[in-house]
């Protein structure tokens, strides 16, 4: 026998435990099942965009910063890109370089809580997490030793990097690459075969490929349903053609994959890096531009990356003046969301949780 | 395999080609067509096997002051290309495009951010309401005369 129940709605958030950041989603439920999923957006907005129009090309970097907080790096890298495709100049070979080392250890520290709150959700409270913040503060020491900040570093700037990276950094890389296989092996030991954390997500919320596509879904999302698809390989931008990596691919498309496919991504960072560290030589870190840039009246560039959440572009529009007349920001977090409805409706109340973990959103870029 | 930018010439007489007229200029990297026209171009653009974009990367919006234009970047990953069409909408009251919800699910919450922050109402969008701002907001602050 069935027992009919009336559905009901609960609010998610913005201020909860699980949601990362003020994340708040409106629930219906009938029982236990998830019928009706809405997002409310905006508890974060700060209105970079138009901040963006207010200052000089070289101001909007720190803007960049507080967009995704745990991947500034890279999101300095989308910004400067896109600037010098406005432009049109290319960075010296050395910045090249490290700017592809910088982002790709700040993909390994998103990754490392995008896993760590992973598994918090699932109830492993502590542990992996602080496993993941063991490591990540290491990088983040890295980052303090490049540029004196640790989470808004603002290294990268239109045309290289701020300066280049002082001698005792190369040791410290290096000490830090030989721990951390050890720290991260002892990680995936402990989780990658995990029963519990198999049964609970195994099968769980899968996005096929085409409904992937259909929503403009990228990252390590978009390749976990199985889809090849990453531009470090597609638009090899900065020293991405000079590396080797694989792209790992999930075939299941479920919220085991997505936590898969960022586990295996770390490893072929730690590829990159040591390419990075082997094919690095010395050489000038920064063009020689003007201290305020004045790109020529009515172009317009869409610079991308692949950030640790997927496709991260900047949409800038000059007008000839000192600031973009318009700087869009496509962000992964945000327009990875709309899969929400697909991700959650059928599924259970507990289940909720931990398919949002899994597409790994960050407020600061959700709302901007 | 590097990605292959369609350009502006070439989207615009592929277009033309199956809506005569519709596309009105172009430039190097992008073509602009009739707004009226947005969702027809975008179900050909998309489930054409030639062109075959079924990605897309985002849907922009800027304020010229005299009019606004539409920007939608697209990506093919069967073919590994790129495209940028445009729709330029004249005016700043009461301003209206298709939607293309539709054809890219991707489209939803952009453009209810365009509606948000530069006031383009998209018709046919399911839940055309604000996404940032609270409803009651007035005005729309990414508008270059929004102080």
């Amino acid at each position: 026998m069935t027992i009919r129940t009336e559905p009901m709605t609960v609010n998610v958030g913005p201020q909860h435990p699980s949601t990362h950041g003020v994340f708040r989603v409106r629930i219906t439920f009938d029982g236990e099942d998830i019928v009706e999923v809405e997002p409310v957006f905006g508890y974060l907005h700060r209105g970079t965009e138009k901040l963006a129009e207010e200052r000089n090309y070289v101001q909007v970097v720190t803007l960049t910063d507080r967009l995704d907080y745990t991947s500034s790096m890279i999101n300095n890298q989308a910004y400067c890109l896109a600037v010098e495709k406005l432009l049109g100049v290319e960075p010296p070979p050395r910045a090249r370089y490290l700017r592809t080392l910088t982002a790709e250890l700040q993909r390994i520290a998103s990754h490392l809580i995008a896993v760590g709150f992973f598994v918090q959700e699932l109830g492993a409270f502590g542990t992996p997490l602080m496993y993941g913040f063991r490591s990540r503060e290491r990088i983040l020491e890295l980052f303090e030793m490049l540029c004196g900040a640790r989470i808004t570093v603002s290294y990268m700037r239109p045309g290289g990097v701020f300066a280049d990276a002082p001698r005792d950094f190369w040791p410290a890389l290096n000490r830090f690459l030989e721990d951390f296989e050890d720290e991260f092996a002892e990680m995936e030991q402990l989780l990658l075969e995990n029963e519990i954390l198999m049964i609970r997500t195994r099968g769980v919320s899968p996005i096929p490929p085409e409904v992937a596509i259909n929503n403009s879904v990228s990252g390590p999302v978009l390749r976990a349903s199985g889809v090849n698809w990453d531009w470090r390989k597609q638009e090899p931008y900065d020293a991405y053609d000079q590396v080797e990596f694989d792209v790992p691919i999930g075939s299941n498309w479920d919220n085991y994959d997505r936590f898969w496919v960022r586990i295996q991504e770390v490893h072929q960072s730690i590829r990159i890096i040591k390419q990075c560290i082997a094919q690095i030589e010395p050489g000038p870190v920064r063009l020689d531009l003007p201290l305020v840039l004045r790109p020529e009246a009515g172009r317009e560039a869409y610079g991308r990356v692949e950030a640790s959440k997927g496709e991260l572009g900047f949409y800038l529009v000059s007008d000839g003046g000192i600031s973009p007349y318009r700087c869009k920001i496509r962000s992964p977090s945000l327009i990875n969301l709309t899969v929400i409805e697909h991700l959650l409706v059928g599924w259970k109340l507990a289940d909720m949780i931990v398919s949002l973990g899994s597409i790994d959103i960050n407020m600061g870029e959700v709302d901007r | 395999m590097a990605m292959r930018p369609l350009s502006g010439e070439e989207l615009a007489k592929a277009v033309n080609q199956e809506f005569p007229g519709v596309a009105v200029d172009y430039d190097e990297v992008s073509a602009w067509i009739r707004p009226n026209r947005i969702h027809a171009v975008a179900a050909f653009l998309k489930d054409s096997p030639a062109h075959d974009f079924q990605f897309l990367n985002s849907v922009s919006a800027v304020d010229y002051v005299e009019y606004f234009d539409l920007v939608y970047h697209l990506t093919s990953l069967k073919q590994q290309s790129s495209a940028v069409f445009k729709a330029r909408i004249y005016g700043r009251e009461d301003l209206k495009a298709p939607s293309v919800y539709s054809v890219w699910r991707g489209a939803d919450f952009q453009e209810r951010e365009i509606w948000d922050l530069m006031g383009i109402h998209f018709e046919g969008h399911p839940n055309m309401k604000r996404i940032m701002l609270w409803e009651g907001f007035e005005g729309h602050p990414l508008r270059k005369d929004f102080l």
